[in-house]
């Protein structure tokens, strides 16, 4: 378990003082699939590095099981990094980049020697042992730096963007296979990653981060569901944002006016404090309607066709637009062409009223 | 098809060969020749004015080991050659591994300099090297003089009370030899360090390996090519040396270059002088062929 307190990182002095991480408090359970998601420069690579050992914090504490983490120099932190360059050591073979974190802990020659047996076979990289890193594809790369650090079995595998260097097939099928790793050695792993869809489809939990800040943590079902602000509903996934105003608060729901007039229940998460003039519908629990009915009316603008389903792009009034996606099943036909006018509707308590 | 493909082939061949012609010629001409003029002259019999008499003679090459004693004409080790030649060869060894010492941690702190600051470093340590080398050696004989800036200041702060000898002694051509050669050693350094991809260092690091051991498994391997190259940039004109020695050695202590020169200048006897200078080539060519072989492995381990 590692806890992570209040850190902040600053670079710089004076005016040009930049925070790359502002009072982040995160703590990482034990044996989970743990992912720092957000755009680039946002604080998620740092964060891996001062657990790292690389970067050390401005303010704030780091523990492992209690242990204090920054007192510890990088060599001595039960911890090991997937690089996203990999940074495999060019003059040595698979197997003995492998081996070097073993051989670097003075572990017994035969131990070595059939752990590292032992990793290969799980990267599936046996037939590759005794080649030279330069001479095997960027998939095998990744795998021979994924075996590279499980090795020495840290307590946690620390992820940078590893899969980002890899095709989108290849991607795929990694994100399958690391996933695995992670069962079957119950190693925690922490991984860094920018793309959305890959924090969603491996994480146990996901931390989203925004200006060296988290925004908000939780399972990717949560996160995608029940976004916390503006940021993450924008950031993960596609979502319309409708101007709104809000009614009586019971609970987690509240009753929300469109700008049609007509009223619908969503979820708020506002902490009793009211407020909120937001609403953020995803795409898929939206559909289009004959103009008479459902709860917003407009005119089709643009159908954008996505072989597995349709994007319907609906005007509402002058600066309102709604997207709408429709999966395209077989024998679906199209009801709506460009420029008809349309109805939009949704289903109550699908929709999340957001905190300003 | 294949036959217009060949002739074009050919012509490009020929082509290829008459475009190399000139350099060919001149490399001939001016590396070649006076190589072979020299390596004659060792074979012939010394003039009594200098110069040569075209008389064939293995005399000089005896000469460059062996010496007869003038007066009952037996046969001995020629002592003052070998002592020139040792002292050659361990002087350029230790100016070599000083060169290492002092160049390593130079190249490493440049390398790891921001970008925009590693120009700045670097023209500092060229910058004595584009400076003429009797001035640089005149400038180092200045600091280690009895009453030079090192002894002065070490008897103003009481360390010593009489001056220490260096100058005139072995010390100060090998000081010498390294102040003047080792912009040659952290330029190559410098070279393959820049190319060390950081994110390895980082690696080893974070595979629980100490300072140490970074430096011995990952850095030193990957920079040994830059390395090597700088030992033998060092090594062969530190082999050569003549003004050096000849200005901090004080005539006392001569190196190879040095008594080269005494046998085509006060010594009379040019073919002794050649047979040295090719035995001087020849231990140069030894170190050229480690460096080589060294260099040759290195391209096949990255494959």
């Amino acid at each position: 378990m590692i806890e992570i307190d209040k850190v902040s990182k600053a670079y710089g002095a004076g005016k040009s003082r930049f925070m790359a991480l502002n009072d982040v408090s995160v703590t990482i359970r034990k044996n989970e699939f743990f992912t720092l998601l957000g755009p680039s420069g946002c604080g998620k690579t740092t964060l891996l590095r001062v657990i790292a050992g690389f970067v050390d914090p401005t303010e704030g504490s780091v523990t492992m099981d209690g242990q204090d983490l920054l007192v510890l120099p990088p060599h001595r932190r039960p911890v090991n990094t997937v690089f996203q360059s990999y940074a495999l050591f060019p003059h040595l073979t698979v197997r003995q980049n492998i081996a070097f974190g073993l051989e670097m802990l003075g572990k017994p020659k035969a131990e070595i020697a059939q752990t590292v047996d032992e990793m290969m076979a799980l990267v599936q990289m046996t037939a590759m042992a005794d080649r030279q890193t330069g001479q095997i594809s960027g998939g095998q790369q990744q795998r021979v730096a994924l075996a590279r650090a499980l090795a020495p079995k840290p307590k946690v595998l620390l992820l940078d963007e590893p899969l980002s260097a890899l095709d989108f097939k290849l991607r795929k099928d990694m994100q399958i296979e690391l996933k695995r790793l992670q069962t079957e050695t119950g190693i925690t792993f922490v991984f860094v990653t920018h793309d959305q869809e890959e924090a969603l489809t491996m994480s146990d939990r996901i931390a989203v981060m925004s200006a060296g800040s988290i925004r908000q943590i939780g399972s990717p079902h949560d996160i995608y569901e029940q976004p916390a602000e503006r940021f993450v509903a924008d950031f993960i996934g596609d979502t319309n944002f409708l101007p709104v105003q809000v009614g009586t608060v019971q609970g987690d729901m509240a009753e929300v006016t469109l700008s049609s007039g007509k009223t619908v229940a969503a979820r708020a998460v506002l902490g009793g404090q009211g407020g909120g003039t937001t609403l953020a519908i995803r795409p898929e629990h939206t559909r289009l309607v004959p103009p008479d009915q459902g709860l917003l009316q407009g005119r089709l603008e643009n159908v954008v066709y996505f072989g597995t389903d349709t994007h319907y792009h609906v005007a509402i009034g002058k600066d309102e637009t709604i997207v709408t996606r429709a999966q395209n099943l077989p024998g679906s036909v199209a009801q709506f062409k460009t420029g008809d006018t349309v109805g939009v509707d949704f289903p109550a308590g699908v929709g999340q009223v957001l905190k300003d | 098809m294949s036959d217009l493909a060949q002739s074009r082939e050919k012509q490009e061949r020929r082509n290829r060969w008459l475009l190399l012609t000139p350099a060919l010629v001149i490399l001939l001409i001016a590396a070649s020749g006076p190589l072979l003029i020299t390596l004659t002259y060792s074979f012939l019999t010394p003039g009594d004015y200098g110069g040569v008499e075209w008389r064939f003679s293995t005399e000089a090459w005896f000469n460059v080991i062996f010496q007869r004693d003038i007066f009952d004409d037996t046969l001995g080790f020629a002592d003052a050659h070998l002592s020139i030649l040792w002292r050659s060869v361990k002087l350029s060894l230790m100016t070599t591994i000083g060169a290492v010492i002092l160049g390593f941690p130079t190249a490493y702190f440049i390398a790891t300099r921001p970008p925009h600051s590693r120009d700045i470093w670097m023209l500092l340590i060229m910058i004595p090297f584009w400076t003429n080398l009797l001035i640089r050696t005149f400038a180092v004989m200045e600091l280690i003089r009895n009453e030079g800036t090192v002894n002065s200041l070490l008897i103003w702060s009481g360390v010593i009370d009489q001056p220490i000898q260096i100058l005139f002694t072995e010390t100060a051509i090998m000081i010498g030899m390294l102040y003047v050669y080792l912009p040659l050693m952290v330029l190559p350094l410098y070279a393959s360090m820049e190319r060390l991809d950081f994110n390895l260092v980082e690696a080893g690091y974070d595979l629980y390996a100490t300072r140490f051991a970074v430096l011995r498994r990952i850095i030193l391997p990957l920079v040994k090519p830059g390395l090597i190259a700088g030992s033998i940039l060092v090594f062969v004109p530190s082999l050569g040396a003549y003004v050096t020695p000849r200005v901090m050695g004080g005539g006392k202590q001569l190196m190879l270059g040095n008594l080269i020169e005494l046998q085509f200048g006060q010594g009379r006897n040019w073919p002794l002088g050649a047979a040295l200078s090719i035995t001087l080539l020849a231990i140069v060519m030894v170190a050229l062929i480690f460096y080589v072989r060294s260099a040759g492995r290195e391209e096949v381990g990255h494959g």
